[in-house]
């Protein structure tokens, strides 16, 4: 899509920029804040210092074990070590070129989206990022297709699972929620009240009981020897769930759109779909990006709750490791590197909606 | 410049071409609609011959906008037919379609859509409803565009235009679909004065092209010189109906001489 640039606004005269200046407008204007200033830095330079030490100047990267640690220092060897495990979780380590060719494909879809790349390259990876890549990513990781020796899906595990359950919780979602936020708009009595009634069992339920039925009870009423997937109940469970909120998220930006752009659209000919496709949706996912976003971030996160029913996702990979007898104290390493983990991910979709965000804008609205 | 002189002349899959050489384009005969329990429009009759300019004008509230409205079907009536170039309004979607892709309509607003450029915003219709290819539907915008006089514009997107030149693309959005008749809602009155010229001037132009035009609108001035007829309603009906010469000069209700003295007089 074309974009304009806002002209960026002029720097501040020299006078009125610096650090000194900065320093004394902001931090020591009157006495107390002088005062509050040195107490808050001296009580985050007595923090900050050791944690420093601990984390990264006394720090252990690499070794071949436990012993390799010294104590009052972080053992990232633990990290190291356990890597493999924390990435793959059971997938066989000779396959691994499978899920590790499908983070390549991953990444080609979405570090473009960072660069200053032309408009429509970037909306073509994109695109396959949405459509090529999942399709893909399922029969490079599932395998059973094209000779390659297929891995059941109780294998896999860690940060490659939580990316799964994310990934297509967040690309089915968006379009489920879109339908159903429109269901909920519709003038026929009988498809909004399937929206409505959908829309608001699922967001009242919380997602463990979802999980926990989806993997517990369902298999209570399926016949005898039917069996299903877990991770695909599990991420049939995060779908739906998910579709409800996001259709909350959309059906706000439905609403923001003044009525005359639905009457415009209709006295040109348009049919509903074609209006809602060219016209209305357009506008209103790019009003609720910023819901979308959040959506799609607690969603991210949501992923960790399937380690209650027995699938090892990043904190559930990392958890199981700290149980290890051979490893003594690595908790705080282990929750530091999944929440780092974590932060990237989501700091990565925060900043991409900004992004997005801004490149969508095309002035104010009629 | 006349109709004929436009680079693409569609040739769109008529509903009922046999009806189209007749007189008339539009039939109204009886309409009446409610909001709830109000009744807006009350038995209006009203036929419109091709090529013929209607100005309709009233007090707030008299149902001018719901009427034109109802001849695209923004709005649905209850009761009586209205019959556009053959084809019979009613909850059909196909006739709806059909009437509608012969209907161009102008907001009091605009209605322009902000996130496409003003020329994606000409495309749109002609590309998706007409199944115009691309570029000839760029040649159709682009000439619709001069006449209205704003070519250069095309790339930008609506948000960066003023109040009068947004009206003018969406005077020129409408036109790409090549409609038989153009409704107007009020076209200048979200307008600042200074802006009010330039859209007047374009209606004007496209009145002489011999556009079948229904114009809701309080500009005297532009009725005097467009309109065949002049249509007087208040109250959900039609009160006087006369060629602006006769209207201006000898209306004959007394609500159509206590509405012109206000407007004129101020
Ligand atoms: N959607 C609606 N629901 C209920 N009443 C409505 C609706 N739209 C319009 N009305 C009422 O119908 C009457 C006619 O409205 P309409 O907009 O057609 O008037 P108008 O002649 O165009 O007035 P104006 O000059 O202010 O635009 C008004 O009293 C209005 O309050
Ligand atoms: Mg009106």
């Amino acid at each position: 899509m074309a974009m304009h640039q806002p002209q960026p606004d002029l720097p501040p005269p020299v006078a009125e920029r610096g650090a000194l200046k900065w320093l004394r407008e902001n931090l020591f204007s009157t006495w107390y804040n002088s005062v509050l200033t040195i107490v808050v830095g001296y009580w985050l330079l007595s923090t900050l210092i050791p944690l420093i030490d601990w984390a990264f100047i006394s720090a252990v990267f690499s070794g071949d074990g436990p012993e390799a640690c010294a104590p009052g220092a972080a053992c990232w060897v633990f990290v190291q070590q356990r890597l493999g495990f924390f990435i793959y979780g059971f997938y066989p380590d000779e396959l691994w070129w499978r899920p590790n060719l499908v983070f390549a494909l991953f990444a080609l879809a979405v570090v473009p989206q960072f660069l200053p790349i032309a408009a429509a390259i970037r909306k073509w990876l994109a695109i396959f990022g949405l459509t090529g890549l999942p399709v893909a990513a399922y029969f490079l990781i599932a395998g059973g297709h094209f000779g390659l020796e297929s891995v059941d899906t109780s294998r896999w595990g860690g940060l490659m699972l939580t990316l799964i359950l994310a990934y297509v919780g967040i690309i089915a979602a968006l379009p489920i929620g879109t339908l159903l936020a429109l269901g909920r708009r519709s003038e026929m009595p009988i498809i909004r009240g399937i929206c409505v009634v959908f829309i608001e069992f699922w967001r009242a339920v919380p997602l463990i009981t979802i999980l926990f039925m989806a993997s517990v009870m369902l298999p209570l009423f399926l016949p005898e020897g039917v069996t299903f997937d877990k991770l695909l109940r599990a991420l049939v469970g995060i779908t739906l769930f998910q579709s409800a909120y996001m259709a909350e998220v959309v059906r706000g930006g439905l609403q923001a759109i003044p009525k005359g752009q639905y009457e415009a659209a209709e006295a040109l000919g348009l049919g509903y779909w074609r209006r809602m496709r060219l016209i209305i949706l357009p506008q209103a996912l790019k009003i609720v990006i910023p819901g979308i976003a959040n959506t799609i971030i607690s969603l991210f996160k949501d992923t960790t709750l399937v380690l209650i029913i027995g699938l090892f996702d990043l904190l559930g990979a990392v958890k199981s490791t700290l149980s290890d007898p051979a490893w003594d104290n690595v908790m705080a390493e282990g929750y530091l590197f999944v929440a780092f983990c974590f932060w990237v991910f989501c700091f990565g979709m925060s900043r991409y909606s900004h992004r997005l965000e801004k490149n969508l804008d095309t002035g104010h609205r009629s | 410049m006349s109709q004929t002189n436009d680079p693409a002349v569609v040739a769109p899959d008529q509903p009922v071409e046999s009806q189209a050489s007749s007189q008339e384009i539009i039939q109204v005969n009886d309409l009446n609609k409610w909001f709830g329990e109000f009744h807006v429009l009350k038995s209006l009759n009203l036929s419109v011959k091709r090529g013929e300019r209607i100005v309709i004008c009233g007090p707030s509230g008299s149902g001018k906008s719901t009427f034109i409205r109802c001849i695209n079907h923004l709005e649905a009536h209850q009761r009586g037919q209205i019959e556009v170039d053959g084809v019979e309004l009613n909850e059909d979607l196909k006739n709806i379609e059909a009437i509608r892709r012969e209907v161009g309509m102008v907001f009091q607003h605009f209605n322009l859509f902000p996130h496409l450029s003003v020329l994606e915003n000409c495309l749109l219709a002609p590309i998706w409803v007409r199944k115009t290819p691309r570029k000839e539907a760029i040649d159709t915008a682009m000439h619709y565009l001069e006449r209205v006089r704003i070519p250069e514009q095309a790339d930008k997107y609506p948000g960066q235009l003023s109040g009068g030149q947004q009206q003018r693309v969406a005077i020129a959005r409408a036109l790409c679909m090549q409609p038989k008749i153009m409704l107007f809602d009020e076209p200048t009155s979200a307008l600042d004065p200074e802006m009010i010229k330039e859209v007047l001037d374009v209606m004007i132009e496209l009145a002489g092209s011999g556009m079948t035009m229904l114009c809701v609108t309080h500009e005297m001035g532009f009725a005097k010189t467009v309109a065949d007829r002049v249509i007087f309603m208040d109250g959900g009906e039609i009160v006087e109906e006369a060629p602006p010469s006769t209207f201006f000069s000898n209306p004959t209700q007394p609500r159509t001489q206590a509405f012109l003295k206000q407007i004129l007089d101020h």
